[in-house]
Protein backbone atom coordinates (compact mmCIF):
# COMPACT_ATOMS: atom_id res chain seq x y z
CA UNK A 1 0.00 0.00 0.00
CA UNK A 2 0.95 3.65 -0.92
CA UNK A 3 2.52 5.65 1.76
CA UNK A 4 -0.53 7.41 4.06
CA UNK A 5 -0.97 11.34 3.55
CA UNK A 6 -1.41 11.70 7.19
CA UNK A 7 0.37 9.99 9.71
CA UNK A 8 -0.55 10.49 13.30
CA UNK A 9 0.89 8.36 15.73
CA UNK A 10 0.75 8.59 19.68
CA UNK A 11 -1.07 12.32 19.88
CA UNK A 12 -1.66 14.33 22.70
CA UNK A 13 -3.42 17.70 23.67
CA UNK A 14 -3.94 19.21 26.37
CA UNK A 15 -5.17 22.58 28.07
CA UNK A 16 -3.40 24.23 30.99
CA UNK A 17 -6.25 25.84 33.33
CA UNK A 18 -5.54 28.09 36.17
CA UNK A 19 -6.31 24.64 38.36
CA UNK A 20 -5.61 21.93 36.28
CA UNK A 21 -4.69 20.31 32.59
CA UNK A 22 -7.35 19.28 31.07
CA UNK A 23 -6.59 16.03 28.85
CA UNK A 24 -8.66 16.21 25.10
CA UNK A 25 -6.83 14.04 23.30
CA UNK A 26 -4.95 11.48 25.01
CA UNK A 27 -2.69 9.51 22.68
CA UNK A 28 -4.07 8.83 19.56
CA UNK A 29 -2.40 6.81 16.38
CA UNK A 30 -4.08 6.72 12.81
CA UNK A 31 -3.60 7.19 9.01
CA UNK A 32 -5.33 8.82 6.64
CA UNK A 33 -4.55 7.53 3.10
CA UNK A 34 -6.54 8.63 -0.26
CA UNK A 35 -10.05 7.93 0.91
CA UNK A 36 -13.24 8.90 3.11
CA UNK A 37 -11.68 8.84 7.11
CA UNK A 38 -15.18 9.19 8.90
CA UNK A 39 -14.58 10.23 12.32
CA UNK A 40 -17.75 10.17 14.59
CA UNK A 41 -18.52 10.05 18.69
CA UNK A 42 -20.01 12.22 21.42
CA UNK A 43 -19.60 16.13 21.77
CA UNK A 44 -16.53 16.60 23.22
CA UNK A 45 -14.70 13.24 22.63
CA UNK A 46 -12.24 15.54 20.51
CA UNK A 47 -13.26 15.38 17.00
CA UNK A 48 -12.54 18.83 16.14
CA UNK A 49 -9.56 19.59 18.03
CA UNK A 50 -7.87 16.41 16.40
CA UNK A 51 -8.74 18.10 13.16
CA UNK A 52 -7.51 21.80 14.00
CA UNK A 53 -4.72 20.11 15.04
CA UNK A 54 -3.70 18.55 11.59
CA UNK A 55 -3.68 22.03 10.83
CA UNK A 56 -2.20 23.46 13.80
CA UNK A 57 -5.48 25.31 14.15
CA UNK A 58 -6.03 25.23 17.89
CA UNK A 59 -6.48 27.45 20.17
CA UNK A 60 -3.70 29.29 21.97
CA UNK A 61 -4.14 27.27 25.10
CA UNK A 62 -3.46 24.14 23.68
CA UNK A 63 -0.21 21.90 23.81
CA UNK A 64 -0.13 19.73 21.16
CA UNK A 65 1.93 16.34 21.84
CA UNK A 66 3.50 13.48 19.31
CA UNK A 67 5.76 11.07 18.67
CA UNK A 68 4.48 11.49 14.79
CA UNK A 69 2.13 13.97 13.07
CA UNK A 70 3.43 14.06 9.35
CA UNK A 71 1.75 15.27 6.10
CA UNK A 72 3.06 13.92 3.00
CA UNK A 73 6.63 13.64 4.82
CA UNK A 74 6.40 17.44 6.13
CA UNK A 75 7.12 16.88 9.55
CA UNK A 76 3.90 19.47 11.22
CA UNK A 77 5.18 19.18 14.46
CA UNK A 78 8.72 20.93 13.17
CA UNK A 79 6.98 23.36 10.64
CA UNK A 80 7.22 26.96 10.92
CA UNK A 81 4.34 29.12 11.01
CA UNK A 82 5.34 30.43 7.52
CA UNK A 83 5.24 26.68 6.27
CA UNK A 84 2.25 25.84 8.14
CA UNK A 85 -0.09 28.93 6.41
CA UNK A 86 1.02 27.93 3.03
CA UNK A 87 -0.19 24.70 3.56
CA UNK A 88 -3.36 25.54 5.19
CA UNK A 89 -4.52 27.51 1.87
CA UNK A 90 -3.27 25.52 -0.51
CA UNK A 91 -2.52 21.71 0.44
CA UNK A 92 -4.89 21.26 3.42
CA UNK A 93 -8.70 22.96 3.48
CA UNK A 94 -10.45 22.87 6.68
CA UNK A 95 -14.48 23.27 6.94
CA UNK A 96 -15.73 24.80 10.01
CA UNK A 97 -18.24 23.32 11.89
CA UNK A 98 -19.70 26.84 12.32
CA UNK A 99 -20.33 27.72 8.57
CA UNK A 100 -21.52 31.38 9.00
CA UNK A 101 -19.25 32.23 11.75
CA UNK A 102 -16.14 31.93 9.35
CA UNK A 103 -18.09 34.30 6.59
CA UNK A 104 -17.46 37.75 6.72
CA UNK A 105 -21.18 39.56 8.02
CA UNK A 106 -20.71 42.74 6.13
CA UNK A 107 -19.69 41.35 2.76
CA UNK A 108 -21.78 39.89 0.09
CA UNK A 109 -21.12 36.13 -0.34
CA UNK A 110 -20.21 35.79 -4.00
CA UNK A 111 -17.84 38.64 -3.27
CA UNK A 112 -16.40 36.39 -0.90
CA UNK A 113 -15.89 33.78 -2.87
CA UNK A 114 -14.31 35.79 -5.80
CA UNK A 115 -11.79 37.27 -3.51
CA UNK A 116 -11.04 33.77 -2.16
CA UNK A 117 -10.38 32.60 -5.34
CA UNK A 118 -8.14 35.28 -6.42
CA UNK A 119 -6.06 34.71 -4.09
CA UNK A 120 -5.18 31.09 -5.23
CA UNK A 121 -5.53 31.88 -8.80
CA UNK A 122 -3.62 34.45 -11.00
CA UNK A 123 -7.13 35.31 -12.56
CA UNK A 124 -8.59 38.73 -13.43
CA UNK A 125 -11.98 40.37 -11.29
CA UNK A 126 -14.39 38.79 -14.23
CA UNK A 127 -12.95 35.70 -14.13
CA UNK A 128 -12.93 35.22 -10.73
CA UNK A 129 -16.39 36.14 -10.21
CA UNK A 130 -17.38 33.36 -13.20
CA UNK A 131 -15.40 31.17 -11.39
CA UNK A 132 -17.61 31.94 -7.87
CA UNK A 133 -20.62 31.72 -10.01
CA UNK A 134 -19.77 27.88 -11.57
CA UNK A 135 -18.38 26.96 -7.90
CA UNK A 136 -22.10 28.30 -6.51
CA UNK A 137 -23.79 25.95 -9.33
CA UNK A 138 -21.35 22.97 -8.19
CA UNK A 139 -22.34 22.94 -4.63
CA UNK A 140 -26.09 23.07 -6.28
CA UNK A 141 -26.89 25.71 -5.22
CA UNK A 142 -30.62 26.65 -7.11
CA UNK A 143 -30.53 30.62 -8.34
CA UNK A 144 -26.67 31.50 -7.98
CA UNK A 145 -26.66 35.30 -9.74
CA UNK A 146 -29.42 35.96 -6.49
CA UNK A 147 -27.11 34.13 -3.82
CA UNK A 148 -24.34 36.04 -5.61
CA UNK A 149 -26.09 39.19 -4.21
CA UNK A 150 -26.80 37.80 -0.66
CA UNK A 151 -25.62 38.36 2.62
CA UNK A 152 -24.93 35.64 4.94
CA UNK A 153 -27.37 36.47 7.62
CA UNK A 154 -29.90 36.26 4.20
CA UNK A 155 -28.89 32.31 2.93
CA UNK A 156 -30.41 29.40 4.53
CA UNK A 157 -28.97 27.32 6.96
CA UNK A 158 -27.93 24.71 4.65
CA UNK A 159 -26.89 27.56 1.92
CA UNK A 160 -24.26 29.03 4.56
CA UNK A 161 -22.67 25.56 4.51
CA UNK A 162 -22.57 24.70 0.95
CA UNK A 163 -21.08 28.15 0.50
CA UNK A 164 -18.02 27.13 3.05
CA UNK A 165 -18.07 24.20 0.84
CA UNK A 166 -17.13 25.87 -2.41
CA UNK A 167 -14.57 28.23 -0.86
CA UNK A 168 -13.09 25.95 0.64
CA UNK A 169 -12.87 23.29 -2.73
CA UNK A 170 -11.43 26.34 -4.54
CA UNK A 171 -7.46 25.43 -4.16
CA UNK A 172 -8.10 22.02 -4.62
CA UNK A 173 -6.13 20.16 -1.63
CA UNK A 174 -4.63 17.08 -1.41
CA UNK A 175 -6.24 16.54 2.26
CA UNK A 176 -9.98 18.23 3.15
CA UNK A 177 -11.18 18.16 6.99
CA UNK A 178 -14.35 18.08 7.23
CA UNK A 179 -15.94 19.14 10.44
CA UNK A 180 -20.09 18.60 10.43
CA UNK A 181 -19.79 19.46 6.58
CA UNK A 182 -23.76 18.69 6.21
CA UNK A 183 -25.16 18.69 8.97
CA UNK A 184 -27.23 21.64 8.04
CA UNK A 185 -28.23 20.20 4.49
CA UNK A 186 -31.55 17.67 3.37
CA UNK A 187 -30.80 14.39 2.13
CA UNK A 188 -31.05 15.24 -1.45
CA UNK A 189 -28.63 18.61 -1.34
CA UNK A 190 -26.09 16.53 0.97
CA UNK A 191 -25.87 13.79 -1.41
CA UNK A 192 -24.54 16.09 -4.03
CA UNK A 193 -22.36 17.93 -1.89
CA UNK A 194 -20.86 14.38 -0.67
CA UNK A 195 -21.08 13.67 -4.38
CA UNK A 196 -18.59 16.33 -4.85
CA UNK A 197 -16.47 15.54 -1.82
CA UNK A 198 -16.20 11.97 -3.76
CA UNK A 199 -15.20 12.91 -6.85
CA UNK A 200 -12.22 14.68 -5.09
CA UNK A 201 -11.09 11.93 -3.50
CA UNK A 202 -11.49 9.55 -5.98
CA UNK A 203 -10.63 11.92 -9.29
CA UNK A 204 -7.83 13.74 -7.72
CA UNK A 205 -6.55 11.43 -5.26
CA UNK A 206 -7.38 13.64 -2.16
CA UNK A 207 -7.69 12.29 1.61
CA UNK A 208 -10.69 13.28 3.39
CA UNK A 209 -11.32 13.14 7.59
CA UNK A 210 -15.17 13.51 7.63
CA UNK A 211 -15.92 14.51 11.11
CA UNK A 212 -19.63 13.67 11.24
CA UNK A 213 -21.99 12.53 14.17
CA UNK A 214 -24.68 10.82 11.29
CA UNK A 215 -23.24 7.16 11.50
CA UNK A 216 -25.62 6.11 8.80
CA UNK A 217 -24.27 8.67 6.57
CA UNK A 218 -20.80 7.74 7.76
CA UNK A 219 -21.13 4.02 7.43
CA UNK A 220 -22.30 4.23 3.91
CA UNK A 221 -19.94 7.30 2.42
CA UNK A 222 -16.71 6.18 4.16
CA UNK A 223 -14.38 3.85 3.68
CA UNK A 224 -13.19 3.56 6.84
CA UNK A 225 -14.69 4.97 10.59
CA UNK A 226 -12.58 6.39 13.61
CA UNK A 227 -14.93 6.21 17.02
CA UNK A 228 -13.90 8.67 19.83
CA UNK A 229 -14.87 8.32 23.49
CA UNK A 230 -13.14 11.06 26.01
CA UNK A 231 -10.35 11.82 23.61
CA UNK A 232 -9.35 8.07 22.32
CA UNK A 233 -10.11 5.89 19.57
CA UNK A 234 -12.66 3.73 20.54
CA UNK A 235 -12.38 1.61 17.42
CA UNK A 236 -11.13 1.89 13.84
CA UNK A 237 -13.52 0.32 11.57
CA UNK A 238 -14.29 -0.56 7.89
CA UNK A 239 -17.31 1.44 7.23
CA UNK A 240 -19.13 -1.33 5.87
CA UNK A 241 -18.65 -3.12 9.50
CA UNK A 242 -19.63 -0.02 11.13
CA UNK A 243 -23.16 -1.33 12.14
CA UNK A 244 -21.47 -5.04 13.09
CA UNK A 245 -18.66 -2.69 15.27
CA UNK A 246 -17.84 -4.37 18.54
CA UNK A 247 -16.85 -1.77 20.49
CA UNK A 248 -19.63 -1.53 23.56
CA UNK A 249 -19.62 2.49 22.86
CA UNK A 250 -19.74 2.24 19.24
CA UNK A 251 -22.86 -0.25 19.66
CA UNK A 252 -24.33 2.11 22.20
CA UNK A 253 -24.29 4.90 19.91
CA UNK A 254 -25.81 2.74 16.96
CA UNK A 255 -28.46 1.70 19.57
CA UNK A 256 -29.28 5.32 20.37
CA UNK A 257 -30.49 6.07 17.10
CA UNK A 258 -34.04 6.83 15.67
CA UNK A 259 -35.51 4.16 13.70
CA UNK A 260 -37.33 4.78 10.23
CA UNK A 261 -38.43 1.13 9.75
CA UNK A 262 -39.84 1.07 13.26
CA UNK A 263 -41.39 3.61 15.67
CA UNK A 264 -40.04 3.50 19.36
CA UNK A 265 -41.03 5.03 22.32
CA UNK A 266 -38.54 6.41 24.18
CA UNK A 267 -35.06 6.04 23.05
CA UNK A 268 -31.94 4.35 24.16
CA UNK A 269 -29.53 6.75 26.16
CA UNK A 270 -26.07 5.62 25.92
CA UNK A 271 -24.37 4.64 29.22
CA UNK A 272 -20.58 5.11 30.02
CA UNK A 273 -17.91 2.76 31.38
CA UNK A 274 -15.03 4.23 32.96
CA UNK A 275 -12.88 1.15 31.51
CA UNK A 276 -13.64 2.40 28.52
CA UNK A 277 -11.51 5.59 29.46
CA UNK A 278 -8.14 3.49 28.92
CA UNK A 279 -9.26 0.24 27.30
CA UNK A 280 -7.91 -0.95 24.03
CA UNK A 281 -8.64 0.15 20.77
CA UNK A 282 -10.45 -2.30 18.66
CA UNK A 283 -8.61 -2.21 15.36
CA UNK A 284 -10.71 -4.32 12.30
CA UNK A 285 -12.23 -5.93 14.95
CA UNK A 286 -9.30 -7.00 16.88
CA UNK A 287 -8.10 -5.50 20.03
CA UNK A 288 -5.01 -3.79 19.81
CA UNK B 1 -59.52 21.10 6.70
CA UNK B 2 -60.98 20.44 10.50
CA UNK B 3 -60.61 21.93 13.61
CA UNK B 4 -60.09 18.89 14.62
CA UNK B 5 -56.55 16.82 15.41
CA UNK B 6 -55.35 14.34 17.57
CA UNK B 7 -52.89 15.09 19.97
CA UNK B 8 -50.48 12.80 21.80
CA UNK B 9 -53.02 10.72 23.93
CA UNK B 10 -55.18 9.91 20.37
CA UNK B 11 -58.02 11.90 21.44
CA UNK B 12 -59.62 15.14 19.62
CA UNK B 13 -58.56 18.52 20.44
CA UNK B 14 -59.28 22.10 19.51
CA UNK B 15 -57.17 23.94 17.41
CA UNK B 16 -53.97 24.96 18.71
CA UNK B 17 -52.70 26.78 15.44
CA UNK B 18 -54.20 28.08 12.39
CA UNK B 19 -52.43 28.97 9.61
CA UNK B 20 -54.09 29.92 6.02
CA UNK B 21 -52.79 31.53 2.71
CA UNK B 22 -49.38 32.59 4.00
CA UNK B 23 -46.89 34.02 1.47
CA UNK B 24 -44.18 35.89 2.12
CA UNK B 25 -41.73 37.62 -0.59
CA UNK B 26 -38.12 38.88 -0.40
CA UNK B 27 -36.63 41.82 -2.88
CA UNK B 28 -39.49 43.39 -4.96
CA UNK B 29 -39.75 43.76 -8.35
CA UNK B 30 -37.44 41.94 -10.50
CA UNK B 31 -35.33 40.51 -8.14
CA UNK B 32 -38.51 39.27 -5.82
CA UNK B 33 -39.03 35.57 -4.75
CA UNK B 34 -41.11 34.03 -3.10
CA UNK B 35 -40.04 31.90 -0.47
CA UNK B 36 -43.76 30.95 0.94
CA UNK B 37 -46.70 30.33 -1.62
CA UNK B 38 -49.74 30.36 -0.11
CA UNK B 39 -49.31 27.75 2.50
CA UNK B 40 -52.26 26.58 4.65
CA UNK B 41 -52.04 23.89 7.74
CA UNK B 42 -53.31 23.42 11.17
CA UNK B 43 -52.19 22.08 14.11
CA UNK B 44 -54.93 20.70 17.02
CA UNK B 45 -53.92 21.34 20.45
CA UNK B 46 -51.01 18.74 21.58
CA UNK B 47 -50.43 17.59 18.18
CA UNK B 48 -46.79 17.47 16.52
CA UNK B 49 -46.71 18.44 12.84
CA UNK B 50 -43.27 18.19 10.84
CA UNK B 51 -42.00 19.99 8.17
CA UNK B 52 -40.05 18.55 5.70
CA UNK B 53 -38.38 19.74 2.28
CA UNK B 54 -34.91 20.59 0.42
CA UNK B 55 -32.85 23.39 1.48
CA UNK B 56 -33.87 26.87 0.81
CA UNK B 57 -37.79 25.39 0.57
CA UNK B 58 -39.09 28.12 2.75
CA UNK B 59 -39.16 25.81 6.32
CA UNK B 60 -37.24 28.27 8.51
CA UNK B 61 -38.98 31.18 6.55
CA UNK B 62 -42.67 29.92 7.89
CA UNK B 63 -41.19 29.94 11.40
CA UNK B 64 -40.36 32.93 11.76
CA UNK B 65 -42.86 34.17 10.52
CA UNK B 66 -45.02 32.48 13.24
CA UNK B 67 -42.86 33.83 15.91
CA UNK B 68 -43.05 37.02 14.76
CA UNK B 69 -39.32 37.66 13.12
CA UNK B 70 -40.84 38.43 10.00
CA UNK B 71 -44.13 40.94 9.68
CA UNK B 72 -43.87 40.97 6.04
CA UNK B 73 -46.40 38.29 5.25
CA UNK B 74 -49.67 38.00 4.06
CA UNK B 75 -52.43 35.53 5.38
CA UNK B 76 -53.74 35.10 8.43
CA UNK B 77 -51.87 33.05 11.63
CA UNK B 78 -54.35 32.18 14.44
CA UNK B 79 -53.29 30.99 17.82
CA UNK B 80 -56.01 29.31 20.07
CA UNK B 81 -59.01 31.09 17.54
CA UNK B 82 -57.01 34.58 17.55
CA UNK B 83 -56.06 36.16 14.84
CA UNK B 84 -52.37 37.29 16.07
CA UNK B 85 -51.39 40.58 15.64
CA UNK B 86 -48.60 41.07 13.42
CA UNK B 87 -46.69 42.92 16.04
CA UNK B 88 -46.30 39.65 18.59
CA UNK B 89 -47.07 41.32 22.12
CA UNK B 90 -45.89 39.64 25.73
CA UNK B 91 -48.91 37.26 25.99
CA UNK B 92 -47.81 36.00 22.98
CA UNK B 93 -44.22 34.85 23.51
CA UNK B 94 -45.67 33.50 26.99
CA UNK B 95 -47.31 30.79 24.94
CA UNK B 96 -45.27 30.50 22.28
CA UNK B 97 -41.25 29.82 21.73
CA UNK B 98 -38.81 28.65 19.58
CA UNK B 99 -35.72 26.98 19.34
CA UNK B 100 -33.36 28.05 16.31
CA UNK B 101 -31.89 26.19 13.59
CA UNK B 102 -27.96 27.49 14.29
CA UNK B 103 -26.99 27.33 18.44
CA UNK B 104 -23.97 29.34 17.64
CA UNK B 105 -25.48 32.30 16.38
CA UNK B 106 -29.02 32.21 18.68
CA UNK B 107 -27.02 32.90 22.35
CA UNK B 108 -25.64 36.15 23.06
CA UNK B 109 -21.91 35.79 22.90
CA UNK B 110 -21.79 37.58 26.54
CA UNK B 111 -24.09 36.63 28.49
CA UNK B 112 -23.80 33.78 31.00
CA UNK B 113 -26.20 30.44 31.14
CA UNK B 114 -27.70 32.27 33.85
CA UNK B 115 -28.70 35.08 32.86
CA UNK B 116 -29.90 33.57 29.38
CA UNK B 117 -32.43 31.45 31.84
CA UNK B 118 -33.35 34.05 34.13
CA UNK B 119 -33.98 36.95 31.50
CA UNK B 120 -37.72 35.33 30.14
CA UNK B 121 -38.66 34.74 33.70
CA UNK B 122 -38.28 38.00 34.42
CA UNK B 123 -40.06 39.45 31.51
CA UNK B 124 -42.94 37.36 32.07
CA UNK B 125 -42.98 37.88 36.08
CA UNK B 126 -42.16 34.38 36.88
CA UNK B 127 -41.53 33.39 41.17
CA UNK B 128 -38.59 31.11 42.26
CA UNK B 129 -35.86 31.76 39.36
CA UNK B 130 -33.43 30.00 40.84
CA UNK B 131 -35.56 27.05 41.60
CA UNK B 132 -36.85 27.14 37.82
CA UNK B 133 -33.24 27.58 36.45
CA UNK B 134 -32.21 24.29 38.18
CA UNK B 135 -35.09 22.38 37.25
CA UNK B 136 -34.93 23.48 33.69
CA UNK B 137 -31.17 22.84 33.48
CA UNK B 138 -31.63 19.13 34.93
CA UNK B 139 -34.27 18.41 32.48
CA UNK B 140 -32.27 19.53 29.43
CA UNK B 141 -28.79 17.26 30.99
CA UNK B 142 -27.09 19.92 32.08
CA UNK B 143 -25.63 20.42 35.72
CA UNK B 144 -25.85 23.62 37.65
CA UNK B 145 -22.61 24.20 37.12
CA UNK B 146 -23.21 25.00 33.77
CA UNK B 147 -25.06 27.99 35.37
CA UNK B 148 -22.04 30.15 35.28
CA UNK B 149 -20.45 28.98 31.23
CA UNK B 150 -20.43 31.54 28.83
CA UNK B 151 -21.73 30.08 25.26
CA UNK B 152 -17.82 29.76 23.68
CA UNK B 153 -17.55 27.40 27.04
CA UNK B 154 -20.10 25.74 25.70
CA UNK B 155 -19.71 22.43 22.84
CA UNK B 156 -22.02 23.08 19.93
CA UNK B 157 -24.40 20.21 21.73
CA UNK B 158 -24.06 22.27 25.23
CA UNK B 159 -25.82 25.47 23.40
CA UNK B 160 -28.53 23.40 21.61
CA UNK B 161 -29.40 22.56 24.96
CA UNK B 162 -29.21 25.89 26.73
CA UNK B 163 -31.16 27.35 24.05
CA UNK B 164 -34.01 24.64 24.72
CA UNK B 165 -34.14 25.35 28.16
CA UNK B 166 -34.95 28.74 27.51
CA UNK B 167 -37.40 28.19 25.33
CA UNK B 168 -39.23 25.73 27.82
CA UNK B 169 -38.62 27.82 31.09
CA UNK B 170 -41.82 29.99 31.01
CA UNK B 171 -43.63 26.27 30.09
CA UNK B 172 -45.08 27.80 26.54
CA UNK B 173 -47.89 26.05 24.79
CA UNK B 174 -46.29 25.75 21.36
CA UNK B 175 -42.93 25.01 20.55
CA UNK B 176 -41.67 25.73 17.24
CA UNK B 177 -38.21 24.07 16.57
CA UNK B 178 -36.04 24.14 13.86
CA UNK B 179 -33.65 21.52 13.03
CA UNK B 180 -33.32 20.96 17.01
CA UNK B 181 -30.99 17.96 16.89
CA UNK B 182 -28.81 18.72 13.68
CA UNK B 183 -25.97 19.87 15.55
CA UNK B 184 -26.53 17.34 18.43
CA UNK B 185 -23.93 13.95 18.63
CA UNK B 186 -26.41 11.12 18.18
CA UNK B 187 -26.21 10.17 22.31
CA UNK B 188 -27.30 13.67 22.90
CA UNK B 189 -30.35 13.58 20.37
CA UNK B 190 -31.59 10.84 21.81
CA UNK B 191 -31.73 12.76 25.15
CA UNK B 192 -33.17 15.50 23.94
CA UNK B 193 -35.61 13.67 21.68
CA UNK B 194 -36.69 11.65 24.49
CA UNK B 195 -36.97 14.80 26.94
CA UNK B 196 -39.09 16.64 23.92
CA UNK B 197 -41.47 13.68 23.95
CA UNK B 198 -41.48 13.25 27.88
CA UNK B 199 -42.49 17.13 28.11
CA UNK B 200 -45.10 17.19 25.93
CA UNK B 201 -47.15 14.47 27.43
CA UNK B 202 -46.55 16.04 30.99
CA UNK B 203 -47.71 19.50 29.73
CA UNK B 204 -49.67 18.72 26.52
CA UNK B 205 -47.25 20.82 24.46
CA UNK B 206 -47.86 21.47 20.61
CA UNK B 207 -44.52 21.16 18.48
CA UNK B 208 -44.19 22.50 15.15
CA UNK B 209 -40.84 20.79 13.85
CA UNK B 210 -38.49 21.38 10.68
CA UNK B 211 -36.03 18.71 10.42
CA UNK B 212 -34.21 16.76 7.71
CA UNK B 213 -33.79 13.93 9.42
CA UNK B 214 -37.25 11.56 8.56
CA UNK B 215 -35.95 9.06 11.82
CA UNK B 216 -36.28 12.19 13.95
CA UNK B 217 -39.39 13.92 12.64
CA UNK B 218 -41.58 10.69 12.32
CA UNK B 219 -40.83 9.82 16.06
CA UNK B 220 -41.72 12.58 17.34
CA UNK B 221 -44.36 14.33 15.31
CA UNK B 222 -47.77 12.08 13.92
CA UNK B 223 -48.50 14.34 10.97
CA UNK B 224 -45.35 15.99 8.18
CA UNK B 225 -46.02 18.09 5.71
CA UNK B 226 -43.75 17.66 2.60
CA UNK B 227 -42.41 21.21 1.15
CA UNK B 228 -41.11 21.96 -2.40
CA UNK B 229 -40.53 25.38 -3.22
CA UNK B 230 -42.11 27.46 -1.03
CA UNK B 231 -45.59 25.79 -0.77
CA UNK B 232 -46.74 22.36 1.25
CA UNK B 233 -47.43 19.98 -1.77
CA UNK B 234 -48.59 16.94 0.09
CA UNK B 235 -49.54 15.81 3.93
CA UNK B 236 -48.62 12.75 5.50
CA UNK B 237 -49.27 10.44 8.67
CA UNK B 238 -45.45 9.37 10.27
CA UNK B 239 -46.76 6.15 9.09
CA UNK B 240 -46.85 7.02 5.33
CA UNK B 241 -43.23 8.56 5.96
CA UNK B 242 -41.89 5.15 7.46
CA UNK B 243 -43.82 3.25 4.68
CA UNK B 244 -42.36 5.47 1.95
CA UNK B 245 -46.45 6.00 0.70
CA UNK B 246 -47.03 9.34 -0.83
CA UNK B 247 -49.37 10.12 -3.52
CA UNK B 248 -46.60 12.61 -4.81
CA UNK B 249 -43.70 11.72 -7.26
CA UNK B 250 -41.33 14.69 -5.75
CA UNK B 251 -42.45 13.18 -2.36
CA UNK B 252 -41.60 9.02 -3.28
CA UNK B 253 -38.42 10.56 -4.86
CA UNK B 254 -37.28 12.61 -1.81
CA UNK B 255 -38.27 9.98 1.14
CA UNK B 256 -36.26 7.65 -0.80
CA UNK B 257 -33.35 9.45 -1.21
CA UNK B 258 -33.20 10.27 2.36
CA UNK B 259 -31.71 7.03 4.11
CA UNK B 260 -27.99 6.82 3.89
CA UNK B 261 -25.71 7.70 0.86
CA UNK B 262 -26.05 6.96 -2.73
CA UNK B 263 -24.00 9.05 -5.44
CA UNK B 264 -25.98 11.27 -7.32
CA UNK B 265 -26.49 10.77 -11.01
N1 LIG C 1 -10.22 26.55 24.50
C1 LIG C 1 -10.47 25.46 25.25
N2 LIG C 1 -10.19 25.43 26.57
C2 LIG C 1 -10.44 24.35 27.32
N3 LIG C 1 -10.97 23.22 26.83
C3 LIG C 1 -11.27 23.17 25.53
C4 LIG C 1 -11.04 24.28 24.66
N4 LIG C 1 -11.43 23.94 23.40
C5 LIG C 1 -11.89 22.66 23.49
N5 LIG C 1 -11.79 22.20 24.76
C6 LIG C 1 -12.21 20.88 25.24
O1 LIG C 1 -11.69 19.87 24.40
C7 LIG C 1 -12.62 18.79 24.28
C8 LIG C 1 -12.77 18.39 22.84
O2 LIG C 1 -13.42 19.43 22.13
P1 LIG C 1 -13.83 19.28 20.58
O3 LIG C 1 -14.27 20.61 20.12
O4 LIG C 1 -12.75 18.60 19.83
O5 LIG C 1 -15.09 18.30 20.70
P2 LIG C 1 -15.95 17.64 19.52
O6 LIG C 1 -15.74 16.17 19.60
O7 LIG C 1 -15.66 18.30 18.22
O8 LIG C 1 -17.44 17.97 20.03
P3 LIG C 1 -18.76 18.52 19.23
O9 LIG C 1 -19.39 17.29 18.61
O10 LIG C 1 -19.63 19.09 20.30
O11 LIG C 1 -18.31 19.52 18.22
C9 LIG C 1 -13.93 19.28 24.91
O12 LIG C 1 -14.14 18.59 26.12
C10 LIG C 1 -13.72 20.75 25.14
O13 LIG C 1 -14.36 21.14 26.34
N1 LIG D 1 -33.75 37.93 4.72
C1 LIG D 1 -33.79 37.33 3.53
N2 LIG D 1 -33.51 38.02 2.41
C2 LIG D 1 -33.54 37.43 1.19
N3 LIG D 1 -33.83 36.12 0.98
C3 LIG D 1 -34.10 35.37 2.07
C4 LIG D 1 -34.08 35.93 3.39
N4 LIG D 1 -34.39 34.94 4.27
C5 LIG D 1 -34.59 33.83 3.52
N5 LIG D 1 -34.40 34.08 2.21
C6 LIG D 1 -34.53 33.11 1.10
O1 LIG D 1 -35.73 32.37 1.25
C7 LIG D 1 -35.55 31.01 0.84
C8 LIG D 1 -36.01 30.08 1.94
O2 LIG D 1 -35.10 30.16 3.05
P1 LIG D 1 -35.31 29.32 4.38
O3 LIG D 1 -34.28 29.78 5.34
O4 LIG D 1 -36.74 29.37 4.80
O5 LIG D 1 -34.99 27.84 3.88
P2 LIG D 1 -35.08 26.45 4.65
O6 LIG D 1 -36.17 25.64 4.01
O7 LIG D 1 -35.16 26.68 6.11
O8 LIG D 1 -33.68 25.81 4.22
P3 LIG D 1 -32.55 25.05 5.10
O9 LIG D 1 -33.02 23.62 5.17
O10 LIG D 1 -31.32 25.17 4.23
O11 LIG D 1 -32.42 25.73 6.42
C9 LIG D 1 -34.05 30.89 0.48
O12 LIG D 1 -33.93 30.94 -0.91
C10 LIG D 1 -33.41 32.11 1.14
O13 LIG D 1 -32.28 32.58 0.43
MG1 LIG E 1 -16.71 19.62 17.03
MG1 LIG F 1 -33.72 26.48 7.67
Amino acid sequence: MAKPLLEVEDLFVSFKGAHRTTQAVRGISFNVGREKVGIVGESGSGKSLTGRTVLKLTPKAAHIDARRLSFDGIDLLAASERQMRSIRGNRISMILQDPKFSLNPLMRVGQQITEAYRLHHKVGRREAEARALAMLEAVKIRDPDRVYQLFPHEVSGGMGQRIMIAMMLIPEPDLIIADEPTSALDVTVRRQVLTILDELVTRRGAGLMFISHDLNLVADFCDRVLVMYAGRIMEDIAACDLRNARHPYTRALLDSLPRLDRATDMLQVPSRDPAWLDGPTIRSGAAT
Amino acid sequence: MSALATNAQGTAQETALAVSHLNITFGSGAAAMTAVDDVSFTLGHGEAFGLIGESGCGKSTILRALVGLNRDYEGTIRFRDTVVPRQRDKSFFRRVQMVFQDPYASLHPRKMVQYVLAEPLRIHGFDRHQERIDEILSAVGLGPSFRYRFPHELSGGQRQRVAIARALIIEPELLLLDEPTSALDVSVQAEILNLLKQLRRARDLTYLMVSHDLAVVTHLCERVGMMSEGRIIEEMSAEDVRAGRAAEPYTREFLEASTGYRPAS
